[in-house]
Parts: structure tokens; C-alpha cells; sequence
């Protein structure tokens, strides 16, 4: 009972706090400090995340579970980045504070941990994001079927913006006089205004809902109607 | 914006006026004196604010014809000023050391015959030797330049030479400030010259209202929207009868739970990438709940891979709920709920690794995505993987709805945790969401059926009243 | 099996292969082969140079460079053609940033096309990079009335006073037109703002593909030219690149003695037909060049686009062939999903 009880009353008590803050200036100091212990917490759940992530790894190397190398490859970079970073080596202390060694930034140019992230972060990270071209292509060819009037609406504007976006779409629709009445029908023009005009207002109506639902959600976990994110639900 | 320009021209116009007397009866050294300051400057707060703005008022001096603007500055916080040292003493030892390195090597190059690079180590060490030397010495390196009136100023901001007042803001309501304020005009080059700097203005200290004015619509418009939803909730109590359409998304949850069962491969659970602070990471939690449930009933297995700590933390208590709701409390295993990395496409890697890997039979993602979402669902589909995501990401939703079999739109995943309860209460609540998407269309359409017909009219009318709607509610 | 059974359940390896080879070939071909897609300018792209073009030579351009590394991608090709036209033009340049790392692209800019290929213009007289402030709008809003009060010094820590073509600087007014090259905030919506709109000065913005939008109801009475991510790009460069070429060898046929008129004419002859060049290199009214000076006219004629001054139309090549596989393979899909559907109805 107590387990449910004091987390639900501290949701409560903060949530509203915080929304009278935004009301009572003077009350906004402490409602940014409440930010500051959400960072605090997450950094000490952080704690238990890296022992999650050791536990899962360890187990896995030490019960030769299928790729156990590969566990053993997280673990030697986790530590190794962990340790440039703490240990700051090959940073070059602040230059306003020559004399002290640690003074330095860990982010400095030419620094270990700087040469982890430009070397070894951002190339893998942009391997990663530039798979989407081939998913995106997959995706196309199984997910986009004219099934029924909307989605061959949605199938023509597909089309039509992935054209404007090329040479193609000049070239289908260039006979069109770019000074005449008809210029908007050119595939490049035509383009720019479905971006401008119907992705936008639909868009909109989206977010206008979504905010909606945040708002009516947030109600409902400070007032402790809706307790399913404490496990369980009733 | 008009007035502005009018405002130009006429100052162009008086300034050419103003030259051409100046050219026929004036001293020369009258042409070349500098404007004339501003006078009367004083600084009051903002009142009603949250604080951190406080508005400088000025009177332009009398022969002011030929001012081109007005520029306002303020004083600097005791902050500002240990930075502006700071950093004036890092660039001082930067170029002392990056002095001591040149010598060093030019007399070890010059006078020793060492080749440049073999030179360069022990330039590096006198030189480091000299910045520490220097910065060790006492008052070696405290700043002494001082500005107008013995003190540092910070530019504010630059107004028309029309106005005679500003609005300062981002400052910080504990500090006090004052402000001084420079006329702009041409020289007799043509080039613009500043004034001497008027009198310092009082003192002032930026504090924060009670209550904030500027936010009282915001205030009605939560009320209104809040009120709704309280209201609804209260009817469904007293019984009224309330129904609501089938979440095809939310209705699969058990056929896919049913069929990871019979084909004996695990499910996943991807809880987004963000953190608990993300009201989507929130509501995800609440769909696990249910679907732990069911596969506790199943005796299925579920794996949780997270993004963050703390949402690690809180889906083992809500998994480890559910398996006690389903009465197998002694199925649940806290191991399968485990932290991966912060880092997005660590993440995402490491997932569509696992997807490949274990080739689950069913693949939820419930929560705040980006560009990994079709990464992640297309390699589910790849396998074979019955799937059902949820955000509220607008980007995000097309590649969701293409690779996935079932998707809840936006608001349909935040309505997840009543329609799965059931309860009158949260239904109630949905109810009341609805009205409010009513009174948010009402509002649209009054306001854009005015914006348009002052726009069709040119009613200046209109106009303002669409303006002044728009700056309450949109104001502070 | 039939094809469209084996479409149907086709391996989706197959499909990223395709995908990797529609981005690799043209990437791979356009850089050994150079050529590129022909552009056709929108009007957006084509007002932009006409801007720039139709003022004379030595006006004062202000381009701002408020763009970072991360969307240099998007915005480098651009802010290359502007360089670029303003140089063969000969505007003078004065170079700023409101974005800490636009110091960065400002001097990139600058040593691939004026120290690469306008070696012969004088910093201090013919450009200038004044570098970084901090402020956001307030330095536009203050540059407006007073410039030198921002801008006490250029990048190199030069005092204004001492860079020839900073004489007469005085405010937003003394420039004839402001280039913004923008990824962000503050970018192209500030220039708008704070300087173009009040001080009416002609404004040629370049902007990522996300701002676009945001920019399209500004043209064309406060924007005048507006290029959107490397399509707009793509389309300026291919636009400034035949003027460039076009303006060289005119030049050179009004230094070789013949009446500029006429030199406007010869020059369309020899575009259209590289064969008359080398005739009228054998008349008699070519004898004015020098060796060298012939050599610039075949290679202004006839020679390769140096690949900086290609980029955008480069990256336009994979995007062309990516976006068609696209709907090859949406067509292809409907295709199969038809064919199923029609046996399934048969049954």
C-alpha cells in the first residue's frame, strides 16, 4: 500500500506544484531545481544501468552464449572509453590554467576522447542512420499499395514529390511555360505546394490532437487515475 | 514596420537638410562634434512579469534632428564580469605562451642549428614553463580598461531613432542593473558616430510578480481544457454510459502475445529512446504493463531492451507488477529487462542486431521514436515479426504505418492506458478530450474566418482585433 | 515459380542491393566521367543570379555564412556559386557569421574559390571576412544603424579602418544587396527582419530543405531569390556555371579587339558549335591573343567545370536515380500485389 501510495502522492504533489509555478514567478526558482533532480536521479539510475549492462554482458561471455565475442568487444569499449574520459587522457590542460594538469576540457581538439567520437562515433553512427536509403526502399515496395481511393491520393503525391525533388520532374512537365497561368501545374511547383499547403494542415491536426492527449494523460497521472505506470495498472 | 520606414526616410531627408546648413552658416568645428547624448534615462521593472525584464525610457536630445538610432546598454553582473576576466586572462597566457613558444624556437632554430621539428618539444616546455610562470605571478594579468563612467557595459540593444523606450529582457531578477544610452548620428564623413554615454540610469532590480499577468489566457485556457476532462470523468462516475470505438492497434495486443506463445519465440518491447520525462516514454510503460500481463498469462517470453536507466527501473516494476497480477510472479525475470546505451544508433544497432538474432514473433515499439523507427520496424518485418508501434512523433508515424501491421496514431497511444482499463473514469477522460478537440476546432475556425475576411476587407478593425487575440493568447 | 510470384516473395537483399547501386553508380560514374544531369532553373533559382547580375561590377555584397558543419552538405555548394558569381562578377565581398563555427565555412569558402580560382583578388579590396559576433538579431539590428560598432575589426584582427573597401561602410544601407546562407536560427528569418525588409535591400537567400517552407511566403517582395537545400543549389550553380563560361570567353574576344557586340554573338557561335572556335582561331582577327590567352578561350569552351563548382549538380545525380528506383519498386509492388489479388479473386 505504501509502495503505491507515496510515489502517487509525490506525482501528485510535484505535478501540480510545478504547474502553479508556471503561474507564480517567484515560485519558478524551485520548480527549475526540481529539473536539476531529474537529472540527479537519472544519473544515479545510471549506476544501475551500467551494472545492468555488465550483468547481461558478463553472463553472456561467461555461459559462451552464441556471439559472446561480441559481448566481450562491448564490454573492452565500454571500458576503454569510460576510462579516457575519466582518467582525461591526452588532454592539454586550460590554457588559463596552465599549471593544473586535469584543467582541461575532455572535448578539447586532439584529445583521445575527442579522437573516439570524430573516429569512431560519428562514422558508425552515420553508417547506421544511412541504412534508412535501403530500408526506405524495402519498405516502398512491400508497404505501398493502392489498396483504395486514399491510397492512391497518397501514391500520386508520392510520386509527384519524389519527381519535383529531380531533374525527372522537370523534365516530364518543362514544356509547361514557367511564366504562364499553368505554371503551377509543373511537377517541381506542384511539389513545393503540397509540402507547404496539405503536409503542413495535416500535420497540424495531428499535433493539435497529440497535445490534447498529453494534456487529458498528464491529468490523469497527477490526479492518480491512472496508475498503470507504477506497474499493474489498478 | 511602415512607420519605421517613413521614419528613415524622413531622417535621411532632415539629415541632408541639417548638412547643407551646417556647409553654408556653421563653424567646422561644429560640424564635427559628436551627437548630443540622450538625457533622462531611467529604468523601471516590468510589472506583472515573471521577472528578468525591466523597460529603459530616455528622452532624445533637443537638436536631434540628423539621429540615425539609439543604442542601450547595460551594466554587467558580477558573473559576467569573472567571465569577461577569466576569459581576457586565458587569451593573455595563450598569447604569452604562444609568444615564449615563437622566441624559443627561433633561438633554438637560429642560434642552436636544431632542425624546427626536433626544436619544437622543448619550445613546447618553455613555453608552458612561461604561461605558468605568468600565471602564478600576482597581479600579472588583472584586467585595468574600464569603460564609461568607471564601469563595463553590455550592448542591449539598437532602436530607430523614433523610439524612446525598450523592453530589456533576459536579465536576472536577482541582480540589479542600470543602463546608459548612446544617440547614433552621422559625422561629417557620413560615417555614424556615437555620442558621449548619457547619465547611468537608477538602479534597477528586475523582480518577478506574484502572479505572472501575461499568463492569466494560458491559466483560462488550462482551466477550460482541464475542466472539460474533470467533468467528464465526474459524469462517467455518476453512470453515465460511455462507449468507444475499437483500437485495432490495442485489440491485436493479445493475438500477438498468442502467437509468440505458439510458435515458442520470444517478444520484444521497445520503449522508445527517450527518458521518463517524456510523458510517450510514460504512456509506453503503461501499454507494457498490459502486454507483460498477457504474456505472463501465456507464460510467453517478453525482453526489454532500454534506452535509459530510470526506464529500465520503471519497467521492472511494472513488469514485475503485471507477472504478480497474473498470479506467475515466480516467471518473472528481471533480466530480460536491461539497459543498452543512451547513444541513439548504439541503440538502434544493437536492436536490429537482436531482431536478427533471436528473430522474436512479435515486435511492440511504444514510445518516443526518431529516424531509427523504420530501422528498427523493417528489420522486425524482415523476420517475420507481427508488429504493433505507438508514438506520438508526427515524422516518425508514415514509417511506422508502412512497416508495421498495426499503429496507434498520436492521441490513440495516449487513450492505450484507459482503453485497456476499461475503468468509467479514464473512459470519462477520453470523453473529455474529445470536447476539448471541439472547443480547440471552434476556436480555429472563428479565427481564421477573421483573419481571412480581414485579410479579403483590409478592415484595419479586423485586423487589430485578430492581433490582440493573438497577443493574449499567445502572450507572456 | 512465375516472375510474379518470385517478385512477390523476392529477398529484400536484393532490393538494398539495388538501392546501394542506384546511390554508388551515378556517385562513381559523375566522378570519373564528370557529367551531369541538366538543371533548369526554377524562377526562385534563376532570380537569385539575375539579382546578383544585374548589379554592377564592385557593388557591396554582404553574405553572411550562418550555417555549421553538420549542414554543410546541404548548404556548401550554394555558398561556393554565390562566391563564385560574385567574384566573375566583381562584386566586392564582405564576408560575416552569426553562428560560432560559420568562421569555419566563411574560410573554406573563401580558399576554394577565390584563393582556387581568383587568385588575383586582393583581400582588403576585394573581399573581407569580418568573422563571428555573438548577439543573434541584435547584431543585425545594431549593423543596421551602425556597423562599425560590430564590427571594429575584421577576422584577422585588422581595424576597419585600415581595409580599403571598409571606407563607406556604414550601416545595412551601405551594401547593394545581403547574401544569407542560413541552417537555422539566427539565419535567413532574422536577415529578413532586422535588415532586408526595413532597409529594403535585396536579400538572396540559400536555406536547408526543413526551412524552405518557412521562407516561400517571404518571395518575392522581401526575398528575392531563394535556393531550397541541393535542388535549389543544384539549379543556381548550373545557372551561374554557364554564365561564368559564357562571360569568360567573352572577355577574352573583347581583349582579342572585337566589338562587344560581336563578341556576344561569336560567343553563342561557339557554344553552339565548338567547330567554328577552332576556325576563328585560324582567322586573321584572332592574332591579338597571346598563346595563353587561346588556350583559356578552348578551355572556356570546349574544357572540364572544375568539381567544386559541380557539386550540387553532382549530388542531384544519386538523388535522380534513388527517387525513380523508388517508385520502380512502388510500381513494381502494386504490380504484384494486382496480379495476386486478381488470381485470388478467380479462385
Amino acid at each position: 500500500m505504501l509502495k503505491r501510495n507515496v510515489p502517487l502522492l509525490i506525482t501528485g504533489l510535484i505535478g501540480v506544484f510545478l504547474i502553479v509555478a508556471n503561474f507564480f514567478p517567484s515560485l519558478s526558482a524551485m520548480s527549475e531545481d526540481f529539473t536539476v533532480f531529474f537529472g540527479i536521479i537519472a544519473a544515479m539510475a545510471f549506476v544501475l544501468g551500467g551494472g545492468s549492462l555488465l550483468k547481461v554482458h558478463l553472463k553472456k561471455i561467461s555461459d559462451r552464449n552464441a556471439g559472446w565475442a561480441y559481448s566481450l568487444i562491448v564490454l573492452g569499449t565500454f571500458a576503454i572509453t569510460l576510462a579516457v574520459g575519466l582518467l582525461k587522457i591526452g588532454v592539454p590542460p586550460n590554457p588559463g590554467f596552465p599549471d593544473k594538469p586535469w584543467s582541461g576540457s575532455v572535448n578539447a581538439d586532439g584529445t583521445a576522447f575527442e579522437w573516439i567520437y570524430e573516429y569512431a562515433l560519428k562514422p558508425l553512427s552515420a553508417t547506421m542512420f544511412a541504412m534508412l536509403a535501403f530500408y526506405i526502399a524495402s519498405a516502398a515496395f512491400r508497404a505501398f499499395r493502392a489498396k483504395n481511393i486514399e491510397a492512391i491520393l497518397l501514391l500520386g503525391t508520392a510520386f509527384i514529390i519524389l519527381l519535383g525533388r529531380t531533374f525527372a520532374g522537370y523534365y516530364l512537365t518543362g514544356w509547361i511555360p514557367i511564366d504562364g497561368p499553368f505554371s503551377g501545374l509543373r511537377i517541381e511547383e506542384l511539389s513545393v505546394y503540397i509540402m507547404q499547403v496539405f503536409n503542413t494542415a495535416g500535420s497540424r491536426a495531428i499535433i493539435i490532437g497529440i497535445a490534447l492527449g498529453i494534456a487529458s494523460t498528464s491529468l490523469k497521472i497527477l490526479m492518480g487515475l491512472d496508475r498503470s505506470y507504477l506497474g499493474g495498472g489498478n | 514596420m511602415n512607420v519605421h520606414q517613413t521614419s528613415w526616410r524622413a531622417g535621411r531627408g532632415l539629415r541632408r537638410i541639417a548638412l547643407a546648413t551646417i556647409a553654408l552658416f556653421a563653424a567646422p568645428s561644429f560640424a564635427m562634434a559628436a551627437p548630443p547624448a540622450p538625457t533622462n534615462v531611467e529604468a523601471s521593472d516590468v510589472t506583472g512579469d515573471s521577472g528578468g525584464q525591466a523597460i529603459v525610457t530616455w528622452s532624445a536630445p533637443a537638436n536631434a534632428a540628423d539621429i540615425t538610432g539609439f543604442q542601450v546598454w547595460r551594466s554587467e553582473t558580477s558573473g559576467e564580469t569573472a567571465a569577461r576576466n577569466a576569459s581576457e586572462r586565458t587569451a593573455a597566457l595563450a598569447a604569452a605562451e604562444a609568444q615564449a613558444f615563437e622566441n624559443e624556437q627561433k633561438r633554438l632554430v637560429d642560434v642552436e642549428g636544431l632542425s624546427p621539428e626536433e626544436a619544437a618539444p622543448q619550445s613546447r616546455a618553455v613555453a608552458r614553463q612561461a604561461a605558468i610562470g605568468l600565471a602564478r605571478t600576482p597581479d600579472a594579468l588583472t584586467v585595468t580598461e574600464t569603460g564609461p563612467h568607471g564601469t563595463h557595459w553590455l550592448l542591449v540593444d539598437t532602436v530607430s531613432p523614433n523610439v524612446d523606450s525598450l523592453v530589456v529582457s533576459k536579465l536576472d531578477p536577482t541582480t540589479s542593473y542600470t543602463f546608459i544610452v548612446y544617440s547614433v548620428a552621422p559625422d561629417a564623413s557620413g560615417r555614424p558616430e556615437r555620442s558621449a554615454a548619457s547619465e547611468p540610469s537608477n538602479a534597477v532590480e528586475p523582480v518577478a510578480a506574484v502572479l505572472n499577468l501575461y499568463r492569466l489566457p494560458l491559466l483560462i485556457i488550462l482551466l477550460a481544457l482541464c475542466g472539460v476532462v474533470l467533468l467528464f470523468i465526474l459524469l462517467a462516475r455518476r453512470g453515465m454510459p460511455l462507449k468507444i470505438r475499437t483500437i485495432a492497434g490495442l485489440a491485436a495486443v493479445d493475438e500477438a502475445v498468442g502467437r509468440a506463445t505458439e510458435m515458442g519465440r520470444p517478444m520484444l518491447y521497445i520503449n522508445g529512446i527517450q527518458d521518463m520525462d517524456d510523458l510517450q516514454t510514460v504512456a509506453g510503460v503503461t501499454v507494457l504493463g498490459r502486454v507483460a500481463k498477457t504474456a505472463a498469462e501465456y507464460d510467453a517470453k517478453i525482453e526489454v531492451p532500454t534506452s535509459r536507466s530510470l526506464v529500465m527501473s520503471a519497467a521492472r516494476e511494472t513488469v514485475q507488477a503485471s507477472y504478480l497480477t497474473a498470479g506467475r510472479s515466480d516467471s518473472y525475470n528481471p533480466d530480460l529487462i536491461y539497459y543498452v546505451t543512451d547513444e541513439q544508433f548504439g541503440f538502434t544497432a544493437y536492436v536490429s542486431g537482436l531482431i536478427v538474432r533471436d528473430r522474436p514473433a512479435a515486435c511492440f515499439y511504444m514510445g518516443a521514436f526518431f529516424a531509427e523507427s523504420l530501422i528498427l520496424a523493417e528489420t522486425g518485418n524482415s523476420v517475420g515479426a507481427i508488429q504493433i508501434a505507438g508514438t506520438a512523433m508526427p515524422s516518425q508515424l508514415p514509417f511506422f504505418v508502412a512497416a508495421c501491421d498495426y499503429t496507434l496514431i498520436g492521441e490513440e497511444f495516449f487513450a492505450a492506458s484507459a482503453y485497456l482499463s476499461g475503468q468509467p473514469d479514464q473512459l470519462g477522460s477520453l470523453k473529455g478530450q474529445d470536447l476539448g478537440k471541439i472547443l480547440v476546432g471552434v476556436v480555429l475556425i472563428v479565427l481564421v474566418t477573421l483573419a481571412t475576411i480581414a485579410a479579403v476587407t483590409g478592415s484595419e478593425q479586423i485586423e487589430s482585433l485578430v492581433s490582440t487575440i493573438k497577443t493574449v493568447i499567445l502572450g507572456g | 515459380m512465375s516472375m510474379v510470384d518470385r517478385l512477390a516473395n523476392i529477398d529484400r537483399r536484393w532490393i538494398f542491393l539495388m538501392m546501394g547501386l542506384a546511390v554508388a553508380v551515378p556517385i562513381i560514374y559523375i566522378g570519373i566521367t564528370g557529367k551531369t544531369l541538366p538543371e533548369q532553373p526554377t524562377p526562385l533559382a534563376q532570380a537569385a543570379f539575375d539579382e546578383l547580375d544585374k548589379l554592377p561590377p564592385g557593388s557591396r555584397i554582404l553574405l553572411a555564412w550562418d550555417f555549421d558543419p553538420a549542414s554543410e552538405g546541404e548548404l556548401g555548394p550554394m555558398a561556393t556559386s554565390f562566391v563564385r558569381q560574385c567574384c566573375q562578377r566583381g562584386h566586392r565581398m564582405y564576408f560575416l557569421t552569426l553562428w560560432p563555427v560559420g568562421t569555419q565555412m566563411i574560410q573554406k569558402t573563401a580558399s576554394l574559390v577565390i584563393d582556387g580560382f581568383y587568385p588575383d583578388l586582393e583581400y582588403g579590396t576585394d573581399w573581407v571576412d569580418l568573422g563571428f559576433k555573438a548577439g543573434n538579431e541584435a547584431v543585425i539590428k545594431t549593423i543596421a544603424t551602425d556597423f562599425g560598432q560590430m564590427f571594429p575589426n575584421d577576422s584577422r584582427g585588422t581595424p576597419i579602418e585600415s581595409i580599403p573597401m571598409m571606407d563607406g561602410i556604414v550601416s545595412i544601407s551601405s551594401f547593394d544587396a545581403i547574401v544569407n546562407v542560413s541552417a537555422g536560427y539566427p539565419g535567413s528569418k532574422e536577415w529578413v527582419l532586422y535588415a532586408a525588409t526595413p532597409y529594403k535591400k535585396p536579400l538572396l537567400v540559400g536555406c536547408t530543405g526543413v526551412q524552405a517552407p518557412q521562407m516561400y511566403p517571404y518571395v518575392p517582395l522581401q526575398v528575392q531569390g531563394l535556393l531550397g537545400a541541393i535542388k535549389g543549389a543544384a539549379e543556381y550553380e548550373s545557372v551561374v556555371n554557364a554564365w561564368v563560361r559564357r562571360d569568360t570567353v567573352e572577355t577574352l574576344l573583347e581583349e582579342a579587339g572585337v566589338d562587344g557586340a560581336d563578341a556576344g554573338t561569336l560567343t553563342k557561335d561557339f557554344f553552339d558549335d565548338p567547330e567554328k572556335l577552332k576556325s576563328w582561331l585560324a582567322e586573321p582577327a584572332a592574332g591579338g591573343l597571346t598563346e595563353a590567352k587561346r588556350a583559356s578561350l578552348v578551355q572556356a569552351v570546349q574544357g572540364v567545370e572544375p568539381g567544386i563548382f559541380l557539386e550540387a549538380q553532382r549530388r542531384m545525380g544519386p538523388q535522380l536515380v534513388a527517387h525513380l528506383l523508388m517508385i520502380a519498386l512502388i510500381l513494381a509492388g502494386n504490380a504484384v500485389y494486382f496480379v495476386t489479388r486478381r488470381r485470388g479473386g478467380a479462385r
